[in-house]
C-alpha cells in the first residue's frame, strides 16, 4: 500500500515548521493551528460545521488535492470521541431547556459519521463510506479497512484518516480522570518530568492510499499490526518481534523508530523497555510533544513518518547513520491499544 | 421584517449575510438563499421561541418560509392565537 | 477451500423479546414492542411512544453478568452477543482467531446525559463512573472482554447503517483469511439525547409507526442489540449443526445528497442494493424476501421504495419492515434485522409489516401484512440506510 498523499491539521502548522521551529508545549493542552477554511470548503457548508468537522473535511480536501484525486473509491474515518463540540451543545440545551425548544443542527452534526459523510457530500462521492469509533484503535481500524479494501482489488484509491478534538469540557473531564499533568514542567519538555500525566492533543490527519505505486509517493506502508491489552512486557516484545519477522526485516534494517512517549512515567516505561530490548540500538524520536496525546494520535505519527521519508529530513536535530529508508512507528494509547506501522521510502 | 432577518441570520448562522442582503420577497430555499430542510426545522423553533407560534408539522413550513414576507405575514396572522 | 462466509449463530434482544425464541413468538403473533416509556426518564413520557426492551438495568445486568451501573448499551450488547456465541456453539472457540465488531451510535450516552446534568452545576460535579464509558468503543470492549475475544475488536458508527457495515467488515476479514470467526452486529439503548434529537427533526410518530403506508407519520425509536456469528468455511465444517446460511453479498454506498435527508430517487439505497446483488451473483428475481429499512418516515420510505421500484422493475418479492415491531433501533437495527433475515432463511419465514393500511400512491407494490411460515426462502436482502447518506445492503443465501 502506497501513501500517495498525506495532509494534517495539528498543533504544528506544517512539517517544515516541525523541522525549523516546532510550537513548544506550555500548558496541559496543545491546540490545532487551523487554516483559513473558507479557501478549502464551500462557505454554504461551513456555516453548520463545528471545529472538528472543519478540521477533518479540510485535511481530507487538502490531501485529495495534493494527490490530484477527485473521487476516491472509499472514504474511511477513525475518531474515538466523534463530534464532541456538537454533542455538548445539544446536551447542554437539552438539560437547560428541560427537553423543550431544541434545534436539530447540533444533534445532526454530533453523529460520529459526520466527517466522512460531509466529505462524501462535498465531493458528491457515492462510493464506500465508513467510520470507526473504537477508542485508541479508531484510526488503526480505519487503516485495516482501507488495507482490506485495496487487497480485494476492486478499489485503487482510498481516503482514510484519524480525527479527534479536545473541547474545554472534554479537557476538564479528562483532567478529572488524572490524564494530564498537574505540575508545571520546563517549557517544551514533557519527557523528563518524572511525573504522572500527559498533555492533551488533537488533530486531523488524512491519507490518500493506493494499491499501486504512482512514482510520486510519500512512502510505502509495508505492514501494520495492532495488539490489545498485552498482559506483560514479554507479550509486547513477542508481538513486536513477530511483526518484524512477518515483515521479513531485521532490527538493524530499521533506520528510525517514531514512538508514542507522552511524558507520563508509566506510559513511557513501556518504550524504555522496548528500546532496551527488542528495539535496542535503533535511533528513535517521540512525537507527542508535537501533537499532544489523543486516541487517534497515531494518525499524526503516520503523517510525520510519511513526511520524514518523503523529505529525507529528521526533526529535532536527530542524526541517523544514513537518510532514513525504513521507519517503524510504535505507539500505545493508555497501555491498552498498541499499534505498529512499518514504512519504506519510495 | 428587519428584526426577523436578523433573527434568521443568527438562528441559521449565516455569518456572511447582513439583513439588507436578504430581499423581502427573495426565496429562502434552494435557488434563493439556498436553505434546506434542516434550516426549515431551525426556523420552526425560531417561530416558537421568539413568537410563541407552533407549526403543526414540517410540511406547513414550505409555504410559511417561502420568503421573509410570507414568514412575517404568518407571524402577524398567528401571533397570540397559538394554542400551543 | 472457498472463501465463503457462513452464518453459524445469532443472538438478539429487542422490544419484542430478550432472545431468539421470544422474538420469533412475537413476530408470529403480531405483537409489537412499542408502548409508553417505562424505563427512559424523559419529559416526553406519555407523549412519544418508544419500543423499549422490557427490563430495567438491574435485570439486564443479571442477565448479562455485568455490573448494573454499566451503560444500557453495553448490557444489551452483552446479552445478544452471548446468545449468538452460545447459539453458534463453535468447537474450540478459544483456539481460533476471533473478532468482535460491534456498532452503535450512542455509546454510553444513557449515563453521560445524567452526568452532564450534574456537571453543568460545576466542573467538579457529576460522578466520573457515569462518563467513563461514554465512547462508542467502550461498550464493545466490555463485551469483547466478556466473550474472551482479543484478536480483533472494532466499533463502527455510521448512523442507522452501522451494524450492516460491521457485518460487511467482519465478512471481509474472514474472506481474506485474517480471522476465523467474527461476532458482528450492533447495539443501542434508548437515550434522551437521541429521542430529543429525532424529535427536533420532527420525524417521530406520536402513534405507532406505519412503515410504507401512504399515511405514515414518522418513526418510533427502539432499542436492542443483534449479532450474527460468521465463520470461515474451515470453521463451518466443524460446527455441530448446519450453518444458518451464507452472507453472499454486501455493499456500502453513499447517497451524497444531504446530511440527513435521502435523495428523492434513493440513489444511495439503489446503489447499495444493486452492489450487494452483484456481489452475490444473484438476479433480482432470485430474492425471496426484502427486510426493508422502512423507518416509517416520509423521506426514507419514498426513497427506499423508489429505489426498489427502479431496481426490481415490476417483479417485487415479498417485503416488510420489522421496525413495525421493534421500532428503529438505530445502530442496532442492521444487526437485529440480520438476525431476522437469517431466521427467515432457516425457518422459511416472512414477517408482517404491522399496521399497514393504505398503499403509497407512488409505489406499485405493498408490504406483506401476514406472518408466513414454510415459505421457500433462499435469498434475503436486508437494507440499512442512515444519516450522512450511509447506505448498506446485505444478502443472505441458503447454503
Amino acid at each position: 500500500m502506497y501513501i500517495r498523499a498525506a495532509a494534517g491539521i495539528s498543533p504544528q502548522s506544517s512539517f517544515e515548521q516541525i523541522l525549523a521551529d516546532p510550537v513548544p508545549v506550555t500548558g496541559s493542552r496543545l491546540q490545532c493551528m487551523e487554516p483559513d477554511y473558507a479557501k478549502l470548503i464551500d462557505p454554504k457548508m461551513i456555516r453548520r460545521m463545528s471545529r472538528i468537522i472543519k478540521m477533518g473535511v479540510a485535511a481530507a480536501i487538502q490531501c485529495l488535492e495534493e494527490a490530484g484525486e477527485r473521487m476516491p473509491d472509499a472514504i474511511i474515518a477513525g475518531t474515538a470521541y466523534g463530534c464532541l463540540g456538537d454533542t455538548e451543545v445539544f446536551l447542554q440545551k437539552m438539560v437547560e431547556n428541560d427537553e423543550q425548544l431544541l434545534t436539530p443542527t447540533a444533534f445532526i452534526q454530533s453523529t460520529h459519521n459526520t466527517v466522512a459523510a460531509q466529505i462524501a457530500l462535498l465531493l458528491k462521492c457515492h462510493s464506500y463510506n465508513n467510520t470507526f469509533v473504537h477508542r485508541g484503535f479508531s484510526f488503526e481500524n480505519a487503516m485495516t479497512d482501507a488495507l482490506s479494501l485495496l487487497k480485494d482489488g476492486q478499489m485503487k484509491t482510498v481516503l482514510a484518516g484519524g480525527i479527534d478534538e479536545i473541547t474545554d469540557t472534554s479537557h476538564t473531564i479528562l483532567k478529572r480522570f488524572g490524564l494530564y499533568k498537574k505540575e508545571p514542567f520546563p517549557a517544551g519538555n514533557i519527557f523528563q518530568t518524572g511525573s504522572k500525566g500527559t498533555i492533551a492533543g488533537e488533530g486531523a490527519s488524512f491519507f490518500v492510499l493506493q494499491s499501486e505505486a504512482s512514482g510520486n509517493d510519500y512512502a510505502q506502508l509495508t505492514g501494520m499490526d495492532t495488539f490489545y491489552k498485552p498482559a506483560s512486557g514479554e507479550e509486547i516484545r513477542q508481538h513486536i518481534s513477530a511483526f518484524l519477522e512477518r515483515q521479513n526485516i531485521n532490527r538493524e534494517d530499521i533506520d528510525l523508530v517514531i514512538s508514542g512517549e507522552n511524558g507520563d512515567m508509566k506510559n513511557d516505561a513501556v518504550y524504555d523497555m522496548v528500546y532496551q530490548t527488542v528495539l535496542s540500538g535503533i535511533a528513535h524520536i517521540p512525537f507527542k510533544h508535537l501533537s499532544g496525546e489523543y486516541p487517534t494520535a497515531s494518525a499524526f505519527a503516520l503523517w510525520l513518518a510519511a513526511n520524514i521519508l518523503k523529505a529525507g529530513k529528521l526533526p529535532g536535530g536527530i542524526q541517523t547513520k544514513k537518510t532514513p529508508v525504513t521507519v517503524l512507528i510504535y505507539n500505545h494509547y493508555q497501555h491498552i491499544y498498541h499499534s505498529l506501522y512499518l514504512l519504506a521510502a519510495c | 421584517m428587519a428584526d426577523l432577518k436578523k433573527q434568521i441570520i443568527a438562528q441559521l448562522n449565516l455569518k456572511d449575510l447582513k439583513p439588507e442582503d436578504i430581499g423581502d420577497d427573495q426565496p429562502l430555499f434552494v435557488e434563493g438563499l439556498g436553505l434546506d430542510s434542516i434550516d426549515a426545522l431551525e426556523l420552526i423553533v425560531l417561530l416558537q421561541q421568539e413568537y410563541k407560534i407552533k407549526l403543526a408539522n414540517a410540511e406547513e413550513g414550505q409555504s410559511v418560509f417561502r420568503s421573509v414576507r410570507t414568514m412575517a405575514q404568518y407571524i402577524t396572522d398567528h401571533q397570540g392565537k397559538s394554542t400551543a | 477451500m472457498s472463501n465463503r462466509v457462513y452464518i453459524a449463530g445469532a443472538g438478539i434482544i429487542s422490544a419484542i423479546g430478550n432472545n431468539i425464541t421470544e422474538n420469533l413468538a412475537a413476530l408470529e403473533s403480531g405483537q409489537a414492542g412499542m408502548g409508553e416509556m417505562k424505563y427512559l426518564l424523559s419529559a416526553h413520557r406519555g407523549k412519544i411512544p418508544v419500543a423499549e426492551v422490557k427490563m430495567d438495568n438491574a435485570g439486564l445486568a443479571a442477565l448479562s453478568g455485568l455490573p448494573s451501573h454499566y451503560s444500557r448499551t453495553a448490557l444489551l450488547s452483552a446479552i445478544a452477543a452471548k446468545e449468538a456465541l452460545t447459539n453458534a456453539a463453535i468447537p474450540d472457540f478459544s483456539t481460533l482467531r476471533s473478532g468482535f465488531i460491534s456498532a452503535n451510535t450512542v455509546g454510553g450516552m444513557d449515563k453521560t446525559e445524567n452526568f452532564f446534568a450534574d456537571f453543568l452545576a460545576g466542573p467538579d460535579k457529576g460522578r466520573l463512573r457515569n462518563v467513563v464509558h461514554h465512547e462508542c468503543g467502550a461498550a464493545t470492549e466490555i463485551v469483547a472482554d466478556l466473550l474472551g475475544i482479543k484478536h480483533h475488536i472494532s466499533t463502527i458508527s455510521t448512523a442507522c447503517s452501522s451494524s450492516a457495515n460491521a457485518i460487511f467488515f467482519g465478512a471481509r476479514l474472514i474472506r481474506q483469511g485474517v480471522l476465523d470467526v467474527v461476532v458482528a452486529g450492533g447495539t443501542d439503548a434508548l437515550t434522551k439525547f437521541t429521542l430529543n434529537g429525532f424529535n427536533t427533526l420532527m420525524i417521530l410518530d406520536n402513534r405507532y409507526c406505519q412503515p410504507f403506508d401512504e399515511n405514515r407519520r414518522g418513526l418510533n425509536l427502539g432499542e436492542g442489540a443483534g449479532y450474527i456469528v460468521m465463520a470461515s468455511e474451515r470453521v463451518a465444517q466443524t460446527l455441530p449443526s448446519a450453518p444458518y446460511c451464507t452472507l453472499s453479498g454486501y455493499c456500502n454506498a453513499n447517497d451524497a445528497y444531504h446530511q440527513t435527508a435521502s435523495s428523492p430517487d434513493g440513489t444511495g439505497s439503489y446503489l447499495a442494493m444493486k452492489g450487494a446483488l452483484e456481489k452475490s451473483g444473484l438476479s433480482t428475481g432470485e430474492i425471496d424476501y426484502i427486510n426493508l429499512h422502512g423507518t416509517g418516515t416520509q423521506n426514507n420510505d419514498i426513497a427506499e421504495g423508489t429505489a426498489i421500484k427502479l431496481l426490481f422493475e415490476g417483479k417485487y418479492p415479498p417485503m416488510s419492515s420489522t421496525k413495525s415491531f421493534t421500532g428503529h433501533t438505530l445502530g442496532a437495527s442492521g444487526g437485529i434485522e440480520a438476525v431476522y433475515s437469517v431466521l427467515s432463511i432457516r425457518h422459511g419465514l416472512i414477517y408482517p409489516n404491522l399496521r399497514f393500511e393504505t398503499p403509497m400512491k407512488e409505489l406499485p407494490f405493498t408490504p406483506e401484512t401476514t406472518f408466513k411460515k414454510d415459505a421457500a426462502i433462499c435469498n434475503v436482502l436486508s437494507n440499512s440506510f442512515g444519516f450522512g447518506g450511509n447506505c448498506s445492503s446485505l444478502v443472505f443465501s441458503k447454503v
